[in-house]
């Protein structure tokens, strides 16, 4: 709970770690309804910070990665690679250097992002207030533009692909000229066609975003139960192992799949 | 929670990130995999290798053990035929030497007992010729009688 002198209710707990620290360009910090050029500047950092971490550990250990026998640590790192590799080759069946390493950063990032779910919920936003942050939301992943962010990336890259594989014209005929592959039906296939390629990005990301949004509300609530939140923290942290370390996967495997399919007929 | 600028941000980050481990972070790892993995594959194909030249050695010096086992045999087979021979040689040299001794001192004792005896005759020769000297002094002439006693001498 937390120390302030103040009278606090639930909601206002609540509240208070729900709200990102923001920046905007019109209002600067914190303002109200500063429009869309407004940064969650908690989110960003604390992405950023991880994803720097991920790409120097794994650096490090590439710079010095011997054919011979490997450390403990490069021992982790090579079988965290060989996971990724062996998923992106069971089910991408072309050739592209981008795939995989996407793969792997997805999969790293999303999998640290979430583990800061696991950082007790008052640690860090206590230790911010009291260096004088007002907001800080640790779990970059329960913000619905970071997921988007990446989500939004990934559809990107998805058009990308057909559009380099398939053509601008093959393109456009995937959207018409399915399912139902007869002129007549050209509006109806573009109906269908433009809901599914629009929902992948929008699931992939509100997928990630609500597991995770509701993983730390009932974090969040657990810690508003007084002394009851102490046997009940540990049962739903060891349950959240699994849940962050699965959603870092299907993040993955569905970007390897969107690709894939992005690369092939139909 | 309102979409903003944040997802932005967080693309671009995104797109540093992946970047970044396209160039840095994925080929010297994988590289370095699958290295390792053809030098695996390498080392055990070797041991393979070495396996079967270890049989093969192992074989081969079973054949030569047993083929070093016949030889001893056959040199301790012939060294024994050798021993008998020369043994069986030396006792025929030695018998022939002891014959030829024998043969000797009784060739020697054969003459001793010869001359032994030739003495003695001509002694008794002499004293015979001494007595019968002594006794046809008077009478007789010793030259003219001497070719008697010598045939006489003959006869003993």
């Amino acid at each position: 709970m937390s120390s302030q002198g103040e009278a606090l209710t639930s909601s206002s707990y609540i509240q208070h770690h729900l709200t990102n620290l923001t920046w905007s360009v019109d209002g600067g910090w914190n303002a109200h309804d500063a429009g869309f050029w407004t940064f969650h500047v908690d989110s960003l950092l604390v992405a950023v910070v991880l994803g720097v971490l991920f790409l120097w550990l794994f650096r490090s250990v590439a710079k010095k990665s011997t054919v011979g026998v490997p450390g403990k640590l490069q021992c982790f790192i090579e079988m965290v690679v060989e996971f990724v590799d062996e998923n992106v080759k069971d089910t991408f069946h072309g050739k592209n250097a981008l795939i995989a390493p996407l793969a792997l950063t997805i999969f790293a990032w999303v999998f640290l992002m979430n583990l800061m779910d696991l950082v007790p919920v008052d640690l860090l936003p206590h230790a911010a207030q009291a260096v004088g942050v007002p907001y800080l939301k640790v779990v970059p992943t329960t913000d619905l533009n970071v997921t988007l962010g990446m989500s939004l990336s990934v559809f990107a890259l998805i058009i990308y692909y057909t559009i380099k594989v398939k053509g601008f014209g093959g393109f456009v005929k995937e959207l018409t000229m399915q399912p139902f592959n007869h002129w007549a039906f050209i509006p109806v296939n573009f109906l269908l066609e433009s809901v599914t390629l629009l929902a992948k990005p929008v699931s992939l990301g509100l997928r990630l975003f609500g597991n995770l949004y509701a993983g730390e509300l009932i974090f969040i609530l657990i810690a508003l139960l007084g002394y009851w939140q102490l046997p009940l923290h540990f049962p739903w942290a060891v349950f959240h192992i699994l849940i962050i370390v699965l959603q870092a996967f299907i993040f993955m495997m569905l970007t390897i799949v969107y690709l894939s399919m992005a690369h092939e007929d139909h | 929670m309102n979409i903003n600028a944040t997802l932005i941000g967080q693309a671009i980050a995104f797109a540093v990130f992946v970047w970044f481990c396209m160039k840095y972070v994925w080929p010297p790892l994988l590289d370095a995999i699958e290295a390792r993995q053809k030098k695996i594959a390498d080392g055990l194909t070797q041991a393979e290798r070495a396996g079967k030249n270890l049989e093969l050695a192992q074989a081969k010096a079973t054949e030569q053990l047993k083929e070093a086992k016949v030889q001893a045999a056959e040199i301790i087979d012939q060294a024994n035929k050798r021993r008998t021979q020369i043994v069986e040689e030396a006792k025929n040299e030695g018998e022939v030497e002891r014959d030829k001794i024998i043969a000797q001192g009784e060739a020697e004792v054969e003459a001793e007992r010869n001359r032994a005896r030739e003495e003695l005759r001509q002694q008794v020769a002499t004293l015979a010729i001494a007595g019968a000297e002594k006794i046809i002094k008077r009478s007789i002439d010793k030259e003219a009688n001497s070719d008697i006693i010598d045939k006489l001498v003959a006869e003993l």
